[in-house]
């Protein structure tokens, strides 16, 4: 046993360290911009939060906001895995792990984009469930934390499983893995709904404190986790042994279409009660879409981002451009835009902007939040390309197998 | 007289909840961090019990480090006390916005009173300009007013500062239960345990928290040398401070400094469950309301209008 884990850990570095020019210059540029923001972050850390542009009016921004759009990548797992597992459609099923590797990169993001944000990191501690002095039940934040880790150990634990079987030719043990996959469902689920709850139990804060909040939140991460994926899945098409049906990359895209309906359904209904009743809530939604006393920072974001989201919800919609490679495409691409700006900084900024006493401060993330930011990208883009790296060929080594081995070994559980 | 002892253990209703860490196991975990290479805080952090939950002794321990430090640090004699709440006292505030003339001398008593920062400036009180035509309007109000006199014909005046309420959004919000409401119902954070998350400032609804975005700066002859320990002793760099009723004040029977310092007689403080305080009787013979009522945060800070 020992051994095996040590040979599975050998191999897994060997094919990580191993690659062509393309992957190094990849992983070369990755690298600087962890440097460059490991150093914006070291400035930061020195002279304090104040080298950001977030004051006491907007005490939440940059930082915030990119975690919160990435708790919505995190989910991406789920829309694979529901069907390939609940309703077991095979042409998914043997994608799904990359959902998981998604998973595991963006929740990695998303704790060190928390970590940037906070004023006393060496207390991090506190946060440590019996350690510390977690606000259980009583903080959403606290809860926050609890699920996020415990959604990046699940992940963690069904991949480690999957490519250490797949590693030494076994086969996966089916009763141990799908429990823990279809669990994975409800705990996607519920890292939205905390973090939505963490906005939208503020009631000092009217942009946030609604209902709608955490339905839109799934709605949305359904569209611009898989996005991600969509495109992942044709450049490995492309570039290595492993096939992926046409037929599996359209369901997932015709999945997205009806999740971003229902983003968009949710999202009318809620600029119908904004503007029909008018009342002094509708500051911040005004801030964003059309901006206040000339201060306008928001507005040509916020304007692209329902532009993108509404024409990729018809590119998806139309089954003839979700079939071409070229629609789709940039199907995704404005999709992933329209949510980025969405669940970020769109959502963050405008429920702080004009602060509780009315006062408006006009938030632009600085040079160091900027390249904080990107660093912390690249680092999860790392992580990312290091486990697809390890999988990829642990992945065709099962594909390279007669057609019937392959149905034999994921078929039968082990004993 | 101060009495150090036992204090500040009269905490929110969680005392059930309490975790008592043994100085034993914390020493254990400590070393076991050390071996795994953890950073230095954590050995620290560790051993140091959540506030509450120091023994008269520790607590004791506590107060005289930190008067070590900073007499060190300002080079003079340093008070730190915990001076505890005082029996069936809940403290309350009135504010006459009839008599309020804009000066903001409360806002600087404040910054003096309390150790805030001077560089970048920290004010726990924000005196906002409103127009006589508009009434109350937050939306309309304006914090950076600067005429070359006050008051000024059109204008009136709604100082805020954190309204104590007495089911602060804030204190649950706190991932790390460093900030609750003592018994005599002031709102106190513990500098030593605050992450810097900023959770409560998103919550709170009158914008009372502020954050210390840079390093404190403050000189050694500003320095007020009279301390409690959850109020204006100095803060460290990133971590969120408040209005605490100026408690090293209050607890020991005095008046807070903005009370003080107020030429116009427009501020007014008490104890709520006392029928023959000033406080209960202006809520009796004058007409009092609260800031954003509609969201049930109760606060123990009165605005009225006695003239």
């Amino acid at each position: 046993m020992i051994r095996k884990t040590f040979q599975f850990v050998v191999g897994c570095t060997r094919l990580a360290t191993g690659g062509g020019w393309a992957y190094h210059t990849w992983m070369t540029l990755l690298t600087l911009l962890v440097v460059s923001g490991a150093a914006a972050y070291w400035q930061q850390l020195r002279d304090g939060l104040i080298v950001t542009n977030m004051r006491d009016q907007v005490s939440w921004a940059f930082y915030i906001g990119n975690f919160t759009f990435l708790v919505g990548v995190a989910a991406a797992a789920i829309l694979l895995v529901i069907p390939a597992y609940v309703y077991n459609w095979k042409p998914i099923r043997e994608i799904a792990i990359f959902g998981e590797l998604l998973a595991i990169s963006a929740i990695v993001m998303c704790l060190l984009f928390v970590t940037v944000d906070i004023g006393r990191p060496d207390r991090v501690w506190a946060l440590l469930p019996i350690i510390g002095s977690l606000n259980i039940p009583s903080s959403l934040l606290g809860w926050d934390v609890l699920v996020l880790n415990g959604y990046l150990v699940l992940n963690a634990v069904v991949v480690a499983h999957f490519l250490y079987s797949g590693f030494h030719r076994q086969p996966y043990r089916t009763g141990f893995v799908v429990p823990l996959l279809l669990f994975s469902i409800p705990a996607a689920v519920s890292i939205h709904t905390v973090t939505a709850f963490v906005y939208a139990g503020m009631a000092a804060r009217p942009f946030w404190n609604a209902s709608i909040l955490a339905p839109r939140f799934l709605a949305s991460a359904f569209c611009s986790g898989p996005a991600i994926l969509l495109i992942l899945f044709q450049i490995l098409s492309r570039t290595t042994k492993i096939k992926i049906k046409d037929e599996a990359i359209w369901k997932i895209a015709e999945l997205m279409a009806y999740a971003m309906f229902i983003n968009l359904f949710l999202f009318g209904a809620e600029i119908f009660k904004e503007y029909y009743s008018s009342t002094h809530h509708l500051i911040h939604t005004q801030y964003l879409y059309s901006g206040v006393d000339g201060h306008r920072a928001l507005v040509p974001y916020a304007w692209a981002s329902i532009l993108c989201s509404v024409v990729a919800f018809l590119l998806f919609l139309v089954p003839a451009t979700r079939r071409n490679m070229l629609t789709l495409n940039l199907g995704c691409l404005l999709i992933y835009t329209g949510v980025y700006i969405e669940k970020g900084m769109a959502l963050v900024i405008p429920g702080m902007t004009p602060d509780t006493l009315g006062e408006l401060y006009e938030y632009v993330p600085t040079m160091i939040e900027l390249r904080v930011g990107a660093g912390i990208f690249a680092v999860g883009f790392i992580v990312f390309t290091v486990l697809c790296k390890i999988a990829i060929p642990i992945l065709q080594e099962t594909h390279d197998a007669p057609a019937g081995t392959t149905e034999e070994r994921t078929a039968v559980p082990a004993t | 007289m101060s009495k150090p002892l036992s204090s500040g253990r009269d905490g929110p209703p969680s005392t059930g909840r309490r975790r008592f860490l043994t100085t034993g196991t914390a020493a254990m975990a400590a070393v076991a961090a050390g071996f795994a290479g953890a950073p230095p805080g954590l050995a620290e952090f560790l051993i140091r019990k959540q506030f509450r939950e120091l023994s008269p002794k520790e607590l004791d321990d506590m107060l005289r480090d930190l008067e070590r430090e900073y007499s060190k640090r300002y080079d003079r004699a340093v008070s730190v006390t915990a001076t505890p709440p005082i029996e069936n006292v809940l403290f309350g505030y009135g504010l006459d916005l009839s008599r309020c003339v804009g000066c903001r001398r409360c806002v600087y008593a404040c910054v003096h009173e309390n150790n805030q920062s001077r560089a970048p400036q920290i004010h726990w009180i924000r005196v906002l300009q409103m127009h006589k035509e508009r009434g109350i309007e937050l939306t309309e109000s304006d914090p950076y007013y600067d005429p070359p006199t006050v008051p000024e014909e059109d204008s009136f005046y709604v100082p805020v500062a954190c309204q104590q309420c007495r089911k602060p959004p804030c204190t649950r919000v706190c991932p790390v239960k460093a900030t609750w409401q003592e018994k005599d119902g002031i709102v106190v954070i513990d500098y030593d345990r605050c992450i810097g998350c900023r959770c409560c400032m998103s919550a709170c609804p009158y914008g009372a928290r502020h954050f210390n975005w840079s390093g404190p700066t403050i000189t050694a002859k500003e320095i007020n040398a009279d301390m409690h320990v959850l109020g204006n002793r100095p803060r460290p760099k990133g971590v969120v401070e408040k209005c605490t009723f100026c408690i090293q004040r209050v607890r020991k029977g005095r008046y807070p400094a903005c009370v003080e310092i107020c030429p116009v007689g427009a501020r007014k403080f008490g104890n709520l469950l006392d029928e023959s305080d000033e406080m209960r009787y202006l809520m009796r013979e004058k007409r009092v309301f609260v800031l954003k009522e509609e969201l049930g945060t109760a606060p123990k800070f009165y605005y009225f209008y006695a003239t």
